[in-house]
């Protein structure tokens, strides 16, 4: 299979199933995809690994990089961090315990659900918050799709981020504090983290705010539960409530919608979805939110229950968790806060200043920018605004910026094309040899096994 | 020059902002400094809720160059009888409607002046308001 890393960060494009339909390059909240020489590009400096490209993909075509399990057999010590949402994965008939025992059948040594030492992260945030003096909410760190949407969208709000760790950086320190406090080297230890979403790989392969990532490898969900569900009912079960036995309410209700803020005596306000959290942002940075204290930010609806890279119902997942959550105690009951090990804890999930990048439409030099906007603006006189994405940019106002960014020509627009056919400025030939160049040799030939088509999955 | 117009309708709360919140995202496009956005912002806001909360109808006008902005907002509405008064923090001649509406704390003219390098109003009780008001790129200090 060929495959070509088109795709920055942790997605690429298999090119043998890419039909370039734009269905990605239309759902993209920060226009990063375009469709150039026949192949789907995306603009690293703005993806921010929202995933929503994969979930709009009609055609399995777009991949993620992951560590193949084969992997942990490296170390001698296999450690699975899991969230509580692959938990809530699998169906209610299979238990806990069986889930547990399956994990550690396929290989690993320990397996831990990453919400666990949730207290520590509490308590930080609480700190956090209580220590903000400025007008606007302390925002929540959680979520690293949305703190790369900030930097690059919302740069002014970037100072307004917790510099605080994701729950699996912090599980993780925990874990290699038990580890060495055994007296076991920490190199034969290998912590694989079962991620929900695309964004999360990113922040373990390439982290903000810290200087890498102890995390050794990411797995791919969908991989997992599948050999989990092949062998959850065969395996002997065991009692696993001492692998989790400081998991709480608050850890187990943590990444899903309201997981930061309802225990939280602050005012606080959670919003999911990345449209509902760009339109949140907007106006936040308009200045026209006021009197909260604490703002919870997730690029998925129904938070992580809703991860990309997930793949059972999210409502089921959040109503297994919820169901869950109500068996276990508080994380204000759990011996964490007379633990020794706590203020180490609190403080390396500290994380250095996370900077703003914007992204400038038209480059960083204002003079040139205002020409090249003026010129964006008369070049849309011209454009249809229809935004059908069918000169590989999402709208005309996009590609209208790509012109003057000089990526893209007039003659892109199909209609424009027609019409000056119709004038006769461009004969036919041509037109249609700038769409093969675009959309490639053969792409416009009749397909039958194409989605929808007579012969569909032949 | 880019030059942006909005037209604006007395008495719709629903879409006060949209014109300044508009102008922000030019403004973040163009690269210019976040400090001297949010001071145009807050500036403009100001001025078109005022036009939203006392006036009929009116129109913004916004230039943007290489050294400055420079944003006209013309109405038809009442005026403002007394120009002095309204530059005082706390006086407001906001109807009891408008003020249930979370506007009219006789804010926005004093808000408008700390936020903005010049500001001319122009204006004749019973025909409308014009307000002038420029804010120049190179003054990143404050």
């Amino acid at each position: 299979m060929s495959q070509s890393e088109t795709f920055h960060h942790a997605l690429y494009v298999n090119d043998k199933k890419c039909i370039r339909c734009t269905h990605c390059v239309k759902v993209c909240p920060t226009e990063a995809i375009r469709i150039v020489d026949a192949k789907v590009v995306i603009r690293e400096e703005r993806c921010v690994d929202c995933g929503e490209c994969m979930r709009a993909c009609p055609h399995n075509a777009i991949k993620i990089e992951h560590d193949d399990l084969e992997l942990i057999r490296k170390y001698k010590y296999r450690v699975v961090l899991f969230p509580a949402v692959f938990l809530g994965q699998f169906p209610e008939r299979i238990t806990e315990d069986q889930i547990y025992a399956s994990l550690l059948e396929i290989g690993f040594t320990h397996a831990y659900e990453v919400e666990q030492p949730i207290e520590v992260l509490k308590n930080q945030l609480r700190k956090v918050i209580k220590a903000n003096q400025t007008d606007y909410p302390v925002i929540s760190s959680f979520c690293p799709a949305i703190v790369r949407l900030i930097r690059i969208k919302y740069p002014s709000l970037t100072e307004c981020i917790a510099r605080v760790k994701a729950p699996h950086d912090l599980s993780a320190h925990w874990v290699l504090k038990q580890f060495a406090e055994k007296g076991i080297d920490p190199s034969e230890v290998g912590l694989f983290y079962v991620t929900p979403c695309v964004a999360k790989i990113t922040a373990v392969k390439s982290p903000l705010g810290e200087k890498e990532s102890i995390i050794t490898g990411v797995i791919n969900p969908k991989q997992l539960y599948n050999k989990v569900m092949s062998i959850a009912e065969k395996v002997q079960p065991i009692d696993s409530s001492e692998l989790r036995k400081s998991l709480t309410k608050e850890g187990i209700q943590w990444s899903l919608t309201h997981g930061e803020t309802w225990w939280q005596s602050k005012k606080s306000i959670s919003v999911d979805g990345i449209h509902n959290a760009i339109r949140f942002l907007e106006r936040l940075e308009n200045g026209h939110v006021h009197d909260i204290d604490f703002l919870e930010i997730r690029a998925c609806d129904r938070s992580c229950a809703g991860g990309i890279l997930l793949s059972q119902n999210r409502f089921l997942t959040v109503d297994r968790l919820k169901k869950r959550a109500k068996r276990y105690p508080s994380s204000e009951k759990t011996a964490w806060l007379g633990n020794e090990n706590f203020e180490e804890l609190e403080r390396m999930i500290v994380t250095d200043e996370i900077l703003p990048r914007p992204m400038l439409r038209y480059g960083s030099d204002m003079s040139k920018a205002i020409d090249r906007m003026e010129r964006a603006r008369n070049i849309m006189c011209h454009l249809p605004a229809i935004d059908c994405a069918a000169c590989g940019a999402p709208t005309c106002q996009a590609l209208a910026e790509d012109m003057v960014n000089g990526m893209a020509r007039m003659s892109d627009c199909i209609f424009i094309q027609q019409l000056w056919q119709n004038d006769g400025k461009i004969l036919p030939q041509r037109a249609f040899d700038r769409m093969e160049k675009k959309w490639g040799v053969g792409r416009f030939d009749p397909d039958c096994t194409k989605k929808g088509a007579k012969n569909e999955g032949f | 020059m880019v030059k942006l117009r909005y037209e604006i309708e007395g008495g719709n709360f629903n879409r006060a902002g949209n014109a300044s919140s508009n102008v922000k995202k030019v403004l973040k496009q163009l690269n210019i400094d976040q400090k001297l956005i949010k001071k145009i912002v807050v500036a403009l806001y100001e001025a078109e809720v005022n036009i939203v909360a006392h006036a009929y109808e009116g129109e913004i006008e916004v230039e943007i160059s290489p050294s400055k902005i420079d944003m006209v907002l013309r109405d038809k509405g009442p005026g403002i009888p007394d120009v002095e008064k309204a530059m005082m923090e706390g006086f407001s001649t906001a109807s009891q409607k408008v003020r249930e509406m979370g506007f009219g704390a006789g804010m926005g003219l004093p808000n408008i002046k700390k936020n903005i390098d010049l500001l001319e109003i122009e204006t004749t009780v019973g025909v409308g308001t014009t307000l002038k008001m420029t804010k120049f790129f190179d003054d990143v200090t404050e």
